[in-house]
């Protein structure tokens, strides 16, 4: 993809009006302090914008997308910048608009459980600020610390816990958004369950297709009285996966259900020295929360469970709140995962695919089989419990070969998945990586349907261009793998 | 991408960096991101150019000369408060300060007019501030000034708004000064059974404008069965000048202070403010070839003072203080030395401390050494905001274990008028000790 050469493609007319809107201090046009905004945690693919602005009001973003229809440049919402699939990534160039100086809580409202805030909050600053209330906000993706509300709620974020807490379209109430045509929606409220289209449901998980959010309201999780997070540990990645099944056929259901395989037990070990057996199979991370009273009974029939495929509880911690040390420490293990696997591999490759939990078994010795077919070592975390799988492939950039053979096997795990009934993505979303996948995803008639809704948001493609829903020539052909970062 | 020309003039010496960093620590960031709302710079601007992620985006540009050291990259990187946060936050293990020190470096030594470091703050930063005995003579008009009540009476007619601004905000950072600097002896018997035989290193800025603390540190070891030996010929840590940009002075004290300190004849080296204790840990990274291993030897030793105590097993202290304590982390114990429950659980031991929590504890105060003096706007923001959650606990002391973090947060309470005070751990401990 060939760099815009900036300010030169973009009319100096443009720039001054954008500067008048939000202000000299608020823009970026010099292509030394551009460069930085030409990827995010997908490295891939890259391509500078012509400017960068800075809204800090809901007026400004309205301004800055008229001035974008009025001399014809493509424009694109960027958060934080963690995205794993492109996307943020300015194709096209123009203007880049940046959210991160919206960055207010506006209102907290325990009585009626809901949280107003600007699209730039950090995920994890609004768990911080209702420290001590009782309550949380319940998405917790791995990137928390430092990835964005409003790109949440682009992407539809999920986490550990949203197995039984549900996905950020769970959690949002309404939104407040600039559409690509400079007018102001308001979709849900305060309210639940209006009448008329869920237009929230709609807009969660867009990816920046619809329009720029500008106020998101979020209802609020009551913190569990207590938990219990156990560590079960297996001597074969099928004995944890049938332990998944055994678990949700009970009745139970964990507050987070995640499985780390052998190679992955290394790493992390090695990073953090936790205690994970570094000689097992695989181990699962099984949580509960409630009430303290039923928490004994559940946990029984968890051991039974593990007992029965053959596993041992290794580990049992029981906590009160999620700030206690040895529950901090086992989940940052787990979090920080995919930057533990950097110390073993030069470089590696993420992916993300989805498949119906009872078909987990099949998925990962399929992987097995796969990596082995290419001589790839592949470690295994995830989300066990919703069926997401994050295989991840070792191997070094550095050599192009090995590199087509990271592609071939990449490939073929996610068409098993499709093939499975599953999904080639549970949690990055599709931004420019994963576009050639929607023709396999869905049927023609599907796509059109989800073009026409496009269309009756951003007719005229300017917001956000050659993202998600292929067509419009948006399908590069790609030649080295998708990204190597976490998740 | 391939069309892309390298720049012409790089602006900055990249043979010298090619040499001093290992293409490698760059590789090793994965560009995830999660590093970016640890950064308090970040935190402020929300921009890119401004996060450790986008830093290292901009160091690796003009590596691989894609960018030139222009003025707008020599901002981002100045702009760095080489607090560390982000290492703590770091999945991969990325050594953000092995690639920004050097860099640093680089740009002092390629820097032209208005980019260089200012006369003035040269001699304050490199003829004044390392010699503790220099600082505590410059200090003596200012404190016969503060003893006359001549500095309240030059802040209320405004006559301080005179001074050039490095030394007006210098004077606004200067603390209450005791009478005179304590001249401690060489040696120091243990309290009880002797349990260990320590030394005790004492800074230069630190023991001119706070000895007191340097004593108390030297009487609570005492109290926990450790004979203390200051030795004379000490040198300061030379953390100023190497994070200023000026290697080979740092390096001279480096040599000094290993000669200084046998590591052999002690138990353990004992530093008690931050920034000079994570610089003493690193000066093996400094040193190289020959000098290296006495370079190992002599970290291997260094301790801070409360990771020291807690190792020893500290003796709980009797006489209760009865007041609610807030502890903010430097920068420099809990990001470059990962020391974090170590402080806490010495002022836990203490009899009616309440110690309370304190929100983004973690957050450079925007001292960050001599930063305050560089980058006075951001420091000052970075001050307020670290000053709002300290007020917000409503605690009657707060304690923190770096000179510079003391100042800076002193300055904020006396800015607003507020009740509280500042202790360094060992301040409270060692009246816990001591029953006055």
């Amino acid at each position: 993809m060939p760099l815009a050469s900036p300010a030169t493609s973009l009319s100096s007319q443009l720039l001054a009006d954008l500067s008048k809107v939000v202000g000299e201090e608020n823009l970026l046009h010099h292509r030394d302090e551009l460069v930085v905004y030409e990827c995010d945690g997908y490295v891939i693919e890259k391509n500078v914008p012509d400017v960068v602005v800075f809204p800090t009001e809901r007026d400004q973003v309205v301004e800055i997308v008229k001035l974008c229809n009025k001399y014809d440049v493509p424009f694109v919402p960027r958060g934080a910048g963690t995205s794993l699939a492109g996307g943020t990534l300015a194709v096209g160039g123009g203007v880049m608009i940046c959210m991160t100086r919206m960055k207010r809580i506006l209102e907290i409202n325990l009585r009626d459980r809901y949280a107003v805030v600007e699209p730039g909050v950090v995920n994890v600053w609004l768990t911080r600020a209702l420290a001590g209330t009782g309550f949380h906000y319940a998405p917790d993706p791995s990137s928390q610390g430092a990835c964005t509300i409003g790109g949440n709620l682009a992407t539809n974020s999920g986490g550990p816990h949203t197995l039984k807490y549900g996905v950020t379209v769970n959690h949002v109430m309404g939104v407040e958004m600039v559409l690509p045509d400079g007018s102001v929606l308001e979709v849900g409220g305060l309210a639940e369950d209006g009448p008329g289209y869920d237009l929230t449901g709609l807009v969660v998980g867009n990816e920046g297709t619809f329009g720029i959010a500008t106020k998101i309201i979020v209802n609020l999780t009551r913190d569990p009285e207590a938990g219990r997070t156990f560590l079960g540990v297996f001597e074969t990645v099928d004995a944890a996966t049938e332990t998944v099944s055994g678990l949700i056929a009970a009745g139970i259901v964990p507050a987070a259900l995640e499985m780390l395989d052998n190679l992955m037990i290394q790493a992390i070990e090695q990073a953090f020295g936790f205690g994970f057996p570094t000689d097992a199979g695989a181990v699962l991370i099984i949580e509960i929360d409630g009430l303290e009273a039923g928490l004994d009974r559940e946990a029984h029939a968890i051991h039974e469970i593990v007992r029965q495929n053959g596993g041992t509880v290794k580990k049992s911690i029981p906590w009160r709140t999620r700030k206690e040390p040895e529950y901090v420490a086992i989940w940052k293990s787990r979090k920080s995962a995919f930057g533990a696997i950097g110390r073993l591999s030069p470089t590696f490759c993420t992916q993300d695919g989805v498949v119906p939990r009872t078909k987990l078994p099949h998925i990962l010795r399929t992987i097995t089989r796969i990596g082995e077919h290419y001589g790839l070592r592949i470690a295994n975390v995830f989300h066990a419990g919703d069926g997401n799988i994050h295989p991840i492939l070792l191997f070094d950039e550095r050599d192009p070969e090995q590199v087509e053979r990271v592609l071939l096997a990449s490939h073929e795990i996610l068409d098993e998945c499709i093939a499975c009934g599953g999904s080639v993505t549970g949690e990055h979303g599709i931004g420019v990586e994963k576009m050639s996948f929607m023709p396999k995803l869905f049927t023609p008639d599907d796509l059109a349907a989800m073009v026409a809704i496009r269309t009756v948001f951003n007719p005229e493609g300017r917001c956000s261009p050659e993202k998600m829903l292929p067509g419009g020539g948006g399908c590069l052909e790609r030649k080295s793998p998708g990204h190597k970062a976490s998740a | 991408m391939a069309t892309e020309a390298k720049v012409q003039d790089p602006g900055i010496d990249l043979g010298w960096l090619a040499d001093k960093i290992d293409y490698r620590r760059f590789q090793e960031c994965v560009h995830c991101g999660l590093c970016t709302a640890s950064c308090p710079t970040y935190i402020e601007t929300g921009n890119e150019n401004d996060s450790p992620r986008g830093r290292i985006y901009l160091m690796r540009a003009v590596t691989d000369g894609r960018l030139g050291m222009s003025d707008e990259v020599r901002k981002h990187l100045d702009l760095c408060l080489d607090c560390r946060a982000c290492e703590s936050a770091c999945p991969s293990g990325v050594q953000y300060g092995q690639l920004i020190e050097p860099f640093k470096v680089a740009m002092q030594q390629s820097a032209t007019g208005g980019n260089r470091t200012s006369l003035l703050q040269k001699l304050i930063l490199h003829r004044l501030f390392p010699y503790s005995g220099r600082v505590r003579a410059a200090l003596f008009p200012a404190r016969l000034m503060q003893k006359l009540g001549l500095m309240d009476l030059m802040d209320k007619i405004g006559l301080t708004k005179l001074l050039p601004p490095t030394v007006r905000r210098m004077q606004a950072m200067l603390p209450k000064l005791g009478a005179t600097g304590s001249r401690l002896p060489e040696v120091l018997p243990p309290i009880g059974p002797k349990r260990a035989r320590v030394a005790l290193f004492l800074g230069c800025v630190a023991d001119a404008m706070y000895p007191e603390t340097n004593a108390a540190t030297a009487r609570v070891l005492q109290h926990n069965g450790c004979e203390v030996v200051i030795p004379r010929e000490q040198a300061c840590c030379g953390a100023i000048h190497y994070h200023s940009g000026s290697e080979a002075p740092a390096l001279e004290f480096a040599r000094k202070n290993i000669a200084t300190f046998r590591p052999d004849d002690f138990d353990a080296i004992i530093v008690n403010a931050a920034g000079c204790g994570a610089m003493l840990k690193d000066y093996a990274h400094l040193l190289s070839g020959p000098e290296h291993d006495a370079a190992k030897a002599f970290v291997n030793k260094v301790r801070d003072v409360s990771e020291f105590l807690v190792q020893l097993g500290p003796i709980p202290p009797t006489n209760p203080l009865n007041t609610k304590v807030v502890y903010h982390d430097a920068c420099h114990l809990c990001h470059a030395q990962q020391i974090r429950s170590q402080p806490r659980q010495l002022l836990q031991m203490i009899p009616g401390v309440e110690l309370v929590p304190l929100e983004e504890s973690e957050i450079c105060c925007g001292a960050a050494g001599t930063y305050n003096l560089t980058q006075p706007e951001m420091s000052e923001q970075l001050g307020r905001r670290k000053m709002d959650f300290i007020e917000a606990t409503g605690a009657d002391v707060v304690v923190t274990g770096n000179v510079g973090c003391i100042l800076q947060i002193a300055r904020k309470i006396k800015e607003r008028e507020s009740a509280m005070t500042i202790a360094h751990p060992m301040d409270l401990l060692d009246r816990a000790y001591s029953g006055n």
